[in-house]
């Protein structure tokens, strides 16, 4: 990643009535990139998005914008668009006048406009839509309007608020890769919120998982999926089997009643740990041949896989995910190779909050 | 759209007998002398009353534009506060209504008078007395203060519903706080404009009470005249019912023209509703 960082966030504190919203937020967002704050709601991922908007002033900390300060910066005079959640299209203007709204209050030339709104329509897919009554289109077109809305200003970055949010799957599909494809032609910096964990994946540069006002893990989706630093990240960016282990010392660690080697060091001996396994990295064979055994206890089917849940001997519940059906009832070994195990530092208290 | 015509039928009837039937009597009477036969002498004396009739549609105008700008800022405070705030303001502006509307017009008298309240006031420093009562200023004030909540409650119900999203949205794409509220207040709140209009200058232009009382007999409205036709000395109903009419004719035309203005937006609710 280019080291031009285009909007920084530095020790920011939010609380609203005493509660805390944000803690400490630290956060640079780079040019051309497409960062996506996700998390649970009530984390604090669109109070974020709305210090960078204007439309929140944080207690203490600082916003920058290009290297200067825009803490009292009010939104009308930052260089950032927003796409609301629920679009907040004008309801008294046509397709035409919304898109041009912005444009209209700088007093851009009347052919200017029309230029830049058709050039827009054309982005978004609604060329020939320009009359129409925004009351009367879909959800996924009013989505396009209120996206052509905030590009058509040209922003330095652009924030989404959750903007799928109200679509149904296969249009959210569809949405994910054409604004994928919209901010790769724009080459504008997209601000993207999403509790969705694989609409984070799909789209992102880089992934900011936030939890309680904290910020997680920063990474790349690859990053964030693979290594993940906590068992809440873990679970929460796709499934997950947490167990309670002890490291008995470097890459090797005791969980579910027995020693296995891995591929993790740097722990204290004998320091508990959370030991996080992805259920597709567990594989079920005849019970002598595992290194666990287990009955299996229910089968579903998922489409691509199946979920399948087996009961280990310790009384832990492990989730696996395999394309192969098994009998429910049936005595199965289970195992799992030392790259697939993770191990990571139990949540300090102060997260539990 | 209701299937069943049925449920409507008690209305329909209503609305008949108390509505459409006095409408008409009022027509036969206006167009009828006191023997029943045809005649269009009363309307045509009406003619001799229209220096009252502008003067009414005058002062009523003046207090609706008033009542507009007092009004609009106060909703448009309210509609921006938490819902205690809110109910408590509401509560203020109905106050007043909860008393009977002569006694809080009598009050105003005492208020006004060349002896009242203010007078005496201004009389301690040696100023004054000031004529304020019977004159066109104490019934342009009585009907301010009589038909203000008529203005704010439909307006703060529009502004109510303006969602904040869309203000953020106007100031997100550049808006200044100016810009937002001409682009984007303004001409959502439309409907409440028109309807708060509506609701004050009818009542206001017929009013006969405000103006006998704040108006002494010098200022005499269309509403005080009608009533003279029926209670007074002049008795005439033909005639009362011709200026009544007449009045209605005028408001008629005057509301049509207001709605206007207005039916952009109800198209645009029409369209929403399929």
């Amino acid at each position: 990643m280019e080291n031009n960082t285009v909007i920084s966030l530095k020790d920011i504190v939010v609380g609203f009535d005493g509660e805390p919203v944000l803690r400490h937020i630290n956060l640079d967002i780079h040019n051309h990139e497409f960062v996506t704050l996700l998390g649970p709601s009530g984390c604090g991922k669109t109070t974020t998005l709305r210090i960078i908007g204007g439309f929140v002033t944080p207690e203490s900390g600082d916003v920058f914008f290009d290297g200067k300060k825009i803490n009292n910066v009010p939104p009308y005079k930052r260089e950032v668009n927003t796409v609301f959640q629920k679009y907040a299209l004008f309801p008294n203007l046509n397709v035409f006048e919304n898109i041009a709204f912005g444009l209209r209050l700088k007093k851009v030339p009347e052919k200017e406009i029309k230029e830049r709104v058709f050039e827009m329509l054309d982005l978004v897919s609604m060329r020939g839509y320009e009359r129409r009554d925004v009351n009367l289109l879909s959800g996924g077109q009013q989505q396009r309007v209120a996206i052509a809305r905030a590009l058509v200003n040209k922003p330095k970055v652009l924030l989404l608020d959750e903007p799928l949010g109200a679509l149904d799957l296969k249009l959210r599909k569809e949405m994910q890769i054409e604004l994928k494809k919209i901010q790769r032609e724009t080459k504008i910096t997209f601000v993207y919120v999403t509790h969705d964990q694989e609409e984070a994946l799909t789209m992102s540069d880089t992934v900011v998982v936030m939890r309680a006002g904290e910020i997680q893990q920063i990474g790349t989706p690859i990053d964030i999926y693979n290594e993940p630093v906590n068992a809440f990240v873990a679970d929460f960016i796709g499934e997950s089997n947490i167990i309670d282990g002890v490291m008995k010392k470097d890459y090797l660690v005791n969980f579910a009643g027995r020693d296995f080697d891995c591929v993790d060091f740097g722990f204290e001996e004998n320091e508990s740990v959370d030991v996080v396994i992805r259920p597709e990295d567990i594989k079920i064979s005849e019970p002598e041949k595992g290194q666990l055994t287990g009955v299996v206890e229910s089968v579903i089917f998922k489409g691509v896989h199946y979920e399948i849940v087996v009961d280990g001997r310790d009384g832990f519940a492990w989730k696996i995910h395999s394309t192969l059906y098994e009998e429910p009832g049936r005595e199965v070994g289970l195992s799992v190779i030392p790259d697939d195990i993770h191990i990571m530092h139990k949540m300090t208290g102060d997260d539990e909050k | 759209m209701i299937k069943s015509r049925y449920p409507a039928f008690p209305y329909i009837f209503f609305m008949a007998i108390f509505i459409v039937v006095p409408l008409l009597m009022v027509a036969y009477f206006a167009f009828t002398t006191g023997n029943g036969e045809f005649t269009l002498n009363n309307i045509t004396k009406v003619g001799g009353y229209i220096p009252v009739i502008i003067k009414s549609l005058f002062l009523a105008l003046v207090a609706t534009v008033i009542c507009l700008v007092l009004g609009y800022p106060f909703a448009f405070i309210m509609a921006r506060k938490t819902n205690n705030i809110r109910r408590t303001m509401l509560m203020l502006i109905m106050l007043p209504m909860w008393m009977n509307f002569l006694l809080r017009t009598y009050s105003w008298m005492t208020i006004l008078e060349n002896n009242g309240l203010i007078n005496r006031f201004l009389g301690l420093f040696g100023i004054g007395p000031f004529e304020m009562i019977n004159t066109q200023g104490a019934v342009v004030l009585g009907m301010v203060y009589d038909y203000l909540p008529f203005m704010i409650v439909p307006l703060y119900t529009v502004l109510m519903k303006i969602d904040n999203s869309l203000i953020q949205a106007a100031q997100d794409l550049g808006g200044t706080p100016v810009q937002v509220f001409t682009h984007v207040v303004l001409p959502l709140s439309i409907p409440g404009i028109t309807t708060g209009i509506t609701m004050v200058f009818i009542p206001a232009v017929s009013t006969f009470i405000i103006s006998r009382m704040l108006g002494g007999g010098s200022e005499l409205m269309i509403g005080d005249l009608i009533e003279m036709q029926f209670t007074g000395a002049a008795y005439n109903p033909n005639l009362g019912a011709a200026i009544s009419f007449v009045l209605m004719i005028i408001i008629l035309i005057c509301m049509g023209m207001m709605n206007q203005f207005d039916s952009d937006e109800d198209k645009k609710e029409e369209n929403v509703a399929i």
